[in-house]
C-alpha cells in the first residue's frame, strides 16, 4: 500500500491540475460535443481506424497492457475478459454494452452517453474488433432518455456516414448496433439477467457457467462491458497502453471517475487518476463534508461502508487497498452519509430499494431481503423493536450472504451488516428507546 | 384519445413504425422486439392495456401472458392509465440526504395527489422512484422524459405551477466537476438558467452557487480556491487534511 501511496500524486484537484489530463469527459459539458461533427472535429474515429486495421489479439493485448479493469462495479481485468471468447467458427458473436446503470451512488457512465455518444460507440467497435463481433447491443436504462435519444441519432449519423456498417470506416470490417431500452429494473444490470431482458424474457439471471463468452446473447459468444470500460479503451488505442498504465497504482491503473453525491459542499463527477485518497476526493475535489459525517459508502450502494476516519479516508483507491479494508471500489459512486442521519433509516431505504429491485426468482433474496428485512427495519424504525431483534437481522443478512442465485442479495446484506457492526448503538438505541438516536432533519435546501 | 383510436389496432396505421422496430433485431432474435414494442404503446398511449398486450403478443406470435409477463417484471410499464404529467421523485439515498422525503410531501400536498395515484382530472401522476442516476445533482424530479434536478423548495414550487399551467420547462441539468464542461459556462449554465430565472439569487444555497461559479468561471481552478476561501472552516480543514495525509 505505501508504494501505491508514493505513485499517487500528492494533491489532486482533478481536471484543475495541470498533472493530469482529463480525457474521458473532455468534452462531457461542452455544448455539441454531442455531434458527429464536433467528434471529427476533435479527432474522433482515428482510435477505431487504427484498431480495426489491426490484428484483433493485438488489440486485446494492448488492453490487457493497460491494466484496465472493468468500471461496471466487479472490476475484472478488461483485456482478460476479452480473450476469454472462443475462437471464432463462423457464428455470431455479440459485444454487449452495459448501460444500465442503476447502482444508486452512479451516474457517471449517463454524462459520457449523453454529451459524448460517438466516444462509446467508437470504443463498441474496438471491442467488437477485439472479440471479432460484427454486431453490438447497447442496452441503456429506461429512464435515460435523453440519452436514449443523442445515441439513437449518434448511431444514425454514423451509419449514415460510413462509419458503422459493412465496411465500417472503410476498413473492410462489418460493425452495427442494436439500440435496447430498459424499463425501470436494477436487476438488468446483472449481466445475464440484461441478456435475457434484451432478448424479450423476464430478466431473471441465469445460472453461470455457461458464461456470457461460451453462450451469451441468443445463446452466441458474448462479451458485456460498462460504458466507461468501453469508453476507456478509445483512449488506450489512442494513447497507447502505457498512458493509461502509467497513472494509478500497480495494482488499479489508469484513471476512475468518482460520483461523489450526499452530505459534501459540492457534489460532482471527477475523472481522477486511480490511487488518490479518499480524502482527497471528498475535501479537496467535492469540497468536503457540508456537516460533520459518520460514514461513507465508496462505491455505489453495494459496497460495505466505512466510517468517516483517518484510516478509511487516507485509503487510496485501488482495488486490492479497499477490497482489504473491507469494501470494494464498486462504480465510484461515493455517499457521504452525515453524521445526524439516523443510521438505520439509511439502511432502511437501501433495503427497500433491494427489495423492490428483487427479481424474485431465488428464496434468501424473495423471502429475507425483500419480506423479512425490511419488516425487520420498519418494526425497529416504528418503535417495536427488541435487542433481539438487532441480533436476528445481523444474523440474517450474514446468512443470506453467498447463499442467493445472484449478487443482488449480498448487495443489500453487506452495507447492512457493516451498520449494523459499526453502528449497532443506533440500532439498539431504537431497540430500547424506540425512538431513534439522531431525529429526523430537515434536509431539503431552499 | 377517443374510444374508436383505442380500439383500432394501434400498429394498424403504422407499419413503417412497426417494420422499423421488428427491423432492429436478427432473425434469431425476433422476440427482442417486445420492449421496444411496449414502449412504443405506452408513449403515444400513457398505458398499456390488455388489448394491446394482446396486440403485441399476435405480432411476436406469443401468448399473451408471456407479454404480460415482460411487461409486469419492469416498473416503467403502466397497465393503468397514468396522468399527462407523470411525476416520478426519486427517493433512494442521495436523493433523500438531498430532502427528497420533504420533496415528496410537498408535491402531495401541493398536487393534491399521493404517491402511487393519479388525480381524478387526469392531469397528474406522482410516483416514488428509485434511483434515477443522477445523485450528484440530488434531489431529482422526473417528469414524463425530463430530468428535473437539484430540485429546492422554490423549484418544486416552480415545477407545481408548470405542472398546473400545463407548461413544463426545458430540463433542469445541472452539473458541477467535470461534468460541467472545460470550465467555461457550457452545458451546465444554460440550464441553470432557465430553471431558476428570477429566484436564481433567493433559491440558492451554498452548493448550488459555487457550483455556479465554478460553471460560469473561464478557470475552475480559480473558482475552486475562490470557493474553498468563501467556506472557511471547510475548507480550512480540508486543506489541514490533505497536507496531513500520507500522500
Ligand atoms: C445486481 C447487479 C447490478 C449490476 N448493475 C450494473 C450496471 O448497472 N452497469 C454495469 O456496467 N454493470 C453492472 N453490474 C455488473 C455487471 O454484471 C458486469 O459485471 C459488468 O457490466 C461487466 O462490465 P465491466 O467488466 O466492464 O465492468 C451489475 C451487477 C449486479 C450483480
Ligand atoms: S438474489 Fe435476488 S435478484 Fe438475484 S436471482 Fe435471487 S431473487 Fe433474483
Ligand atoms: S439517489 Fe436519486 S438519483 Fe440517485
Amino acid at each position: 500500500m505505501s508504494e501505491a501511496v508514493a505513485n499517487a500524486p500528492q494533491t489532486i484537484t482533478s481536471r484543475q491540475d495541470p498533472r493530469f489530463e482529463v480525457t474521458l469527459y473532455k468534452h462531457v459539458g461542452v455544448e455539441n460535443a454531442h455531434t458527429l461533427d464536433y467528434y471529427l472535429q476533435h479527432g474522433g474515429y482515428e482510435n477505431a481506424k487504427k484498431a480495426l486495421s489491426m490484428q484483433p489479439t493485438e488489440v486485446v493485448d494492448l488492453v490487457k497492457a493497460s491494466g484496465l479493469r472493468g468500471r461496471g462495479g466487479a472490476g475484472f481485468p478488461t483485456g482478460l475478459k476479452w480473450s476469454f471468447m472462443p475462437p471464432n467458427d463462423g457464428r455470431q458473436r455479440y459485444v454487449v454494452c452495459n448501460a444500465d446503470e442503476s447502482e444508486p451512488g452512479s451516474c457517471k457512465d449517463r454524462y459520457l452517453m449523453e454529451d459524448d455518444p460517438h466516444q462509446l460507440i467508437e470504443g463498441m467497435m474496438i471491442a467488437g474488433h477485439a472479440i471479432e463481433a460484427t454486431k453490438g447491443v447497447l442496452y441503456i436504462r429506461g429512464e435515460y432518455h435523453h440519452a436514449y435519444e443523442r445515441l439513437n441519432q449518434a448511431i444514425e449519423d454514423a451509419r449514415a456516414r460510413g462509419i458503422l456498417g459493412d465496411n465500417a470506416l472503410g476498413t473492410g470490417v462489418a460493425f452495427d448496433l442494436i439500440l435496447h431500452r430498459g424499463a425501470g429494473a436494477y436487476i438488468c444490470g446483472e449481466e445475464t439477467a440484461l441478456m435475457n431482458s434484451f432478448e424479450g424474457l423476464r430478466a431473471n439471471p441465469r445460472l453461470k457457467p455457461p458464461f456470457p463468452a461460451q453462450a451469451g446473447v441468443y445463446g452466441k459468444p458474448t462479451t458485456i462491458n460498462n460504458v466507461t470500460s468501453l469508453a476507456s479503451v478509445v483512449h488506450i488505442i489512442g494513447k497507447g497502453p502505457e498512458w493509461f498504465a502509467s497513472m494509478g497504482t500497480e495494482d488499479s491503473k489508469g484513471i476512475h471517475h468518482l460520483q461523489i453525491s450526499g452530505g459534501v459542499n459540492k457534489p460532482g463527477v471527477f475523472e481522477v487518476p486511480m490511487g488518490i485518497t479518499y480524502r482527497e476526493a471528498i475535501y479537496d475535489l467535492a469540497g468536503g463534508p457540508s456537516t460533520p459525517a459518520k460514514a461513507f459508502i465508496p462505491g455505489g450502494t453495494s459496497c460495505p461502508l466505512f466510517p468517516f476516519d483517518d484510516e478509511h479516508l487516507d485509503l487510496p483507491m485501488e482495488y486490492a487497498s479497499v477490497a482489504k479494508a473491507g469494501s470494494m471500489l464498486g462504480t465510484g459512486g461515493l455517499i457521504v452519509i452525515p453524521e445526524d442521519q439516523c443510521i438505520v433509516d439509511a439502511m432502511y431505504n437501501l433495503t427497500r430499494f433491494y427489495a423492490h429491485e428483487s427479481c424474485g426468482k431465488c428464496t434468501p433474496c424473495r423471502e429475507g431481503i425483500s419480506t423479512w428485512l425490511p419488516m425487520m427495519f420498519r418494526k425497529l424504525l416504528e418503535g417495536h423493536g427488541t435487542p433481539e431483534d438487532v441480533t436476528l437481522m445481523e444474523d440474517m443478512v450474514k446468512n443470506s450472504r453467498g447463499t442467493a442465485f445472484c449478487p443482488l442479495a449480498d448487495a443489500c446484506a453487506w452495507p447492512v451488516q457493516t451498520s449494523i457492526e459499526r453502528f449497532r448503538d443506533e440500532y439498539e438505541h431504537l431497540a430500547h428507546h424506540g425512538t431513534p438516536k439522531h431525529a429526523p432533519k430537515s434536509r431539503w435546501s431552499a | 384519445m377517443n374510444e374508436l383510436t383505442t380500439l383500432r389496432p394501434y400498429f394498424e396505421d403504422k407499419p413503417a413504425v412497426l417494420e422499423e422496430i421488428l427491423g432492429r433485431y436478427p432473425e434469431e432474435g425476433k422476440r427482442s422486439a417486445v420492449m421496444p414494442l411496449l414502449w412504443e404503446v405506452q408513449r403515444a398511449e400513457r398505458y398499456i392495456s390488455e388489448a394491446r398486450v394482446a396486440e403485441i403478443a399476435d405480432i411476436l406470435g406469443l401468448h399473451a401472458t408471456e407479454v404480460k409477463g415482460v411487461m409486469s417484471f419492469y416498473s416503467t410499464y403502466h397497465g393503468e392509465p397514468v396522468g399527462k404529467h407523470h411525476v416520478q421523485v426519486c427517493s433512494t439515498l442521495s436523493c433523500k440526504l438531498a430532502g427528497s422525503d420533504e420533496l415528496c410531501d410537498h408535491l402531495v400536498e401541493r398536487l393534491g395527489v399521493v404517491p402511487g395515484e393519479t388525480r381524478a382530472d387526469g392531469q397528474v401522476s406522482l410516483q416514488k422512484v428509485e434511483c434515477l442516476g443522477s445523485c450528484t445533482t440530488a434531489p431529482v424530479v422526473q417528469i414524463n422524459d425530463t430530468y428535473y434536478e437539484r430540485v429546492g423548495r422554490a423549484r418544486a414550487d416552480q415545477l407545481v405551477d408548470a405542472i398546473e399551467q400545463d407548461n413544463l420547462p426545458a430540463p433542469w441539468r445541472e452539473r458541477y466537476g467535470d461534468n460541467a464542461g472545460l470550465g467555461s459556462a457550457q452545458d451546465g449554465a444554460p440550464g441553470q438558467d432557465e430553471a431558476n430565472g428570477q429566484e436564481e439569487a433567493s433559491a440558492q444555497d451554498a452548493t448550488a452557487a459555487s457550483h455556479a461559479e465554478a460553471a460560469a468561471s473561464a478557470e475552475s481552478a480559480v473558482a475552486a480556491a475562490g470557493d474553498d476561501a468563501a467556506n472557511g472552516e471547510d475548507a480550512a480543514k480540508g486543506n489541514d487534511a490533505s497536507e496531513g495525509g500520507p500522500a
